[in-house]
């Protein structure tokens, strides 16, 4: 079934394997990675990229440290505005708020714009829990809402169904006939969302990034969904992380351009909707009341235990199209509503309840693409480091890690049982591979899981060592000592 | 990170082998020995040398990494303290990014402390080897021979740490007789990553099998690389393919000197063949 639905609560190997083993899932990665990289590049190469990675660097870490301030600036302009502001600790009490705000409104249909937030507290949940009805309208959002699973990417939602497996979904559930062409199904989801937007009570969406000095939300679509949210229902609500602010009107320009090329590299996406209040006396249009949520949700707990560099992130989803694990099994093998690079780093640290978080950290070969394409310059490596080394520290390291790194580093501290490790397990491994054709094809568990799709060689019979050694008496007869006492001279220390 | 900038061409190196190397491919140390002294560079080896520590430090047990990372440099510092080396070489892109860039990260929270400085020291002097060879003594033809064609794969320290790429490039370059092919996606990480290889076995070998795609789709003789641990990784897939292609370390392409003359005829990559082991094996 190629729009079965995966368990994100299921064990981290399960969703991996279950990824690993979809065919269809890893063409869809792959052809669409592939695509959004090679158009970042393209976008980013067309301006000054490193120029303006520097200056978002340096714009971000101004937020960070003037952190404070900039929110209650953001606060006090958005109040002068007429907006509502509330400030939730975490994900509870920000779906209270909203819960709240929905039922004073006697709120029936919620339309909501795409929104990583949201997802993060797990909106919708509560809102239908309550008997109201929550739409997604960003296009993607709104297929995988059909299909009834979360978002895989951080823009695009969608990433893992191919074209074929969406028109599977849009007949099944809509009643489209078959095709298999964009345009029609584009139509069609078109003609079902306008009526959404007609009917709702309520707007919700999320915020790319809100302007401290003018107290403004911005939000960032192809679609315009996101500026029907915020001005056609009654009630508008915004849903901000709180590292989401810009403090000028210029910052915010910088940010966006950084984000349009960076995800899609887009040199500008088709809508900036900029949200400064509700309807004011005399205005045509607009929500008649107007609510910004602050959401911390272990957003500055992350900056008190030295993951600041983290919270700069601006969401564009260029270290998930790079990365050579996210291509592989996708988003919802990080069970997490964050995935790749960023997500790997960021849900460990965020009160989310992924199941075996601890081992998403690990989940990377460190080979850096992430933070050559991130737009802020996080070193997402570097951050994956510092994480193991907190787990190793809080002693939550796996107990075979624990066992093999002892007995790695009594070996590896003393020449005499490094180099007799070294003939030990040139015997063994060397009388092993005489019998599987001159490698390892087997290993023992835990090594095991390396032989089931690769040989191993086995060690060398003469060490380096050894034949330097022989080497260097060779060259003694030949040619006297002065060759080789320098050399001892080095190796007497 | 600052390189020191020779005035004269340094005339002596210490070898920091890698541990892998040592054990398992030796064959890569004495290239790197020979080619060394072929361009007039002595090479002294410490014997105490083991492992630089990076396991440990990418799994996160920073006090162990420290401690094999204290005992390299007291074994190498002196060394160059004492004007008795130029310069440390290394054959490994890896190696020498934790030697050079990660020791320092693993003191830095002391940096009054005399193991910070050292580092420091050592990291200014400790050069890969293609780097050394191309960036300190100049060379960009070590006057090496190879028959066939040669494609050259990005190993990820080596080029996003030590941003590495154009010095192995032009050393393959000019080896005459070589025909050198780009590897599409070359860049792209192999799915090696240390402990990352078993404890994410799947994605990690789906990473490699991609690599070893590509290697096929590009088909070369073999694929030059700056990493033995990237090339144990590549050969393991390519063995158990049964592909024809090979990774083999740049030292021992740059310090080839063979023709080959013909190429072999091609194994197809779905049957693998495999000569019988024993006699009972083989079927009437």
């Amino acid at each position: 079934m190629p729009t079965a639905v995966i368990d994100l609560h299921a064990p981290y190997q399960e969703r991996v394997d279950y990824a690993l083993n979809n065919k269809h899932l890893r063409t869809a990665l792959g052809r669409a990675t592939g695509r959004m990289s090679v158009q970042r590049v393209n976008a980013m190469t067309a301006v000054d990229g490193e120029a303006l990675r520097d200056q978002v660097r340096q714009m971000k870490e101004y937020v960070l440290r003037h952190w404070p301030a900039l929110l209650e600036q953001l606060e006090s302009n958005l109040i002068a505005n007429g907006v509502q502001v509330h400030w939730a600790r975490d994900a509870a009490e920000a779906n209270a708020i909203i819960l709240d705000i929905a039922r004073r409104a006697n709120v029936k249909k919620v339309v909501k714009a795409k929104s990583m937030a949201t997802e993060e507290i797990h909106l919708n949940h509560t809102l239908e829990e309550a008997g109201m009805t929550a739409v997604e309208s960003d296009l993607g959002e709104y297929i995988i809402q059909l299909n009834n699973e979360p978002p895989s990417h951080i823009v695009a939602p969608v990433i893992h169904r191919r074209l074929e497996d969406i028109a599977e979904i849009l007949q099944e559930k809509l009643d489209m006939p078959p095709t298999l062409d964009p345009e029609v199904m584009c139509a069609l989801a078109r003609a079902k969302l306008r009526q959404e937007f007609l009917t709702a009570d309520m707007g919700v969406s999320g915020c790319n990034f809100a302007i401290a000095e003018s107290g403004t939300i911005c939000l960032v679509t192809n679609e315009g969904n996101g500026r029907l949210t915020s001005t056609m229902p009654r009630v508008y609500v915004a849903l901000m992380g709180i590292e989401k602010l810009v403090p000028t009107i210029e910052d915010a320009f910088l940010q966006y351009q950084a984000l349009c090329r960076s995800s899609t590299g887009q040199q500008t996406t088709v809508y900036l909707s900029m949200t400064s209040g509700p309807r004011q006396a005399g205005d045509a249009d607009g929500p008649e009341e107007m609510h910004v949520v602050f959401l911390d949700n272990g957003r500055s707990d992350m900056l008190r235990a030295g993951y600041g560099e983290a919270l700069m992130c601006i969401r564009c989803g260029a270290c998930l199209n790079v990365c050579p694990v996210y291509r592989e099994i996708g988003g919802h093998a990080y069970g997490s509503t964050y995935s790749g690079p960023i997500g790997a780093v960021i849900s460990p640290l965020l009160p989310m309840g992924v199941t075996n978080v601890g081992k998403l950290p690990h989940a990377s070969s460190l080979c850096g693409a992430c933070r050559e394409a991130c737009p802020v310059k996080i070193d997402l490596p570097r951050l994956l480091l510092d994480l193991r080394d907190d787990q190793v520290k809080e002693g939550e390291g796996a107990f075979f890690d624990r066992t093999a790194m002892f007995g790695f580093v009594q070996t590896m501290k003393s020449r005499t049982r490094y180099e007799q490790a070294g003939k030990l397990a040139g015997i063994a491994t060397n009388l092993m591979a005489n019998f599987s054709g001159g490698n390892l094809k087997f290993m023992p568990p835990p090594l095991n899981g390396w032989t089931q799709s690769r040989d191993f060689p086995p060690f060398a019979r003469k060490s380096f060592r050894e034949q330097w050694a022989e080497r260097q008496g060779r060259r003694r007869s030949i040619q006297g000592e002065s060759l080789s006492s320098i050399a001892q001279k080095g190796n007497k220390v | 990170m600052h390189k020191k900038q020779f005035t004269n061409r340094p005339g002596r190196v210490a070898l920091f082998v890698t541990c892998m190397v040592d054990m398992i491919y030796p064959a890569v140390g004495m290239a790197t020995v020979e080619l060394l002294e072929r361009l007039g560079v002595e090479t002294i080896f410490p014997t105490e040398q083991t492992c630089c520590g990076q396991p440990a430090f990418n799994a996160g047990y920073r006090d162990e990494a420290r401690t094999l990372a204290e005992r390299f440099i007291n074994i190498f510092e002196p060394l160059v303290r004492n004007n008795q080396v130029d310069a440390i070489v290394v054959p490994s892109g890896s190696c020498a990014t934790m030697t050079s860039h990660f020791y320092t990260v693993l003191f830095e929270d002391q940096p009054a402390s005399p193991l910070y400085k050292r580092a420091q020291t050592l990291a200014a002097v400790t050069f890969e080897l293609t780097e050394f060879l191309v960036d300190v003594l100049g060379v960009s033809d070590v006057g090496s021979r190879f028959q066939g064609k040669v494609t050259y794969h990005a190993c990820c320290h080596l080029l996003r740490e030590l941003k590495i790429d154009q010095q192995p490039r032009q050393l393959l370059a000019n080896i005459p007789g070589a025909e050198v092919v780009e590897l599409n996606e070359a860049a792209d990480c192999c799915g090696f990553g240390g402990l990352f290889a078993i404890k994410n076995a799947g994605i990690s070998t789906a990473m490699g099998q991609r690599k070893t795609r590509n290697l096929a789709a590009s088909d070369a003789d073999i694929v030059a690389l700056c990493d033995v641990s990237c090339m144990t990784h590549i050969n393991g897939l390519l063995n158990r393919q049964a592909q024809r292609c090979r990774a083999v370390h740049i030292a021992e392409v740059l310090n080839s000197q063979v023709d080959v003359a013909e190429r072999e005829p091609s194994v197809p990559v779905t049957t693998p063949e495999r000569a019988p082991r024993r006699w009972q094996d083989v079927k009437e």
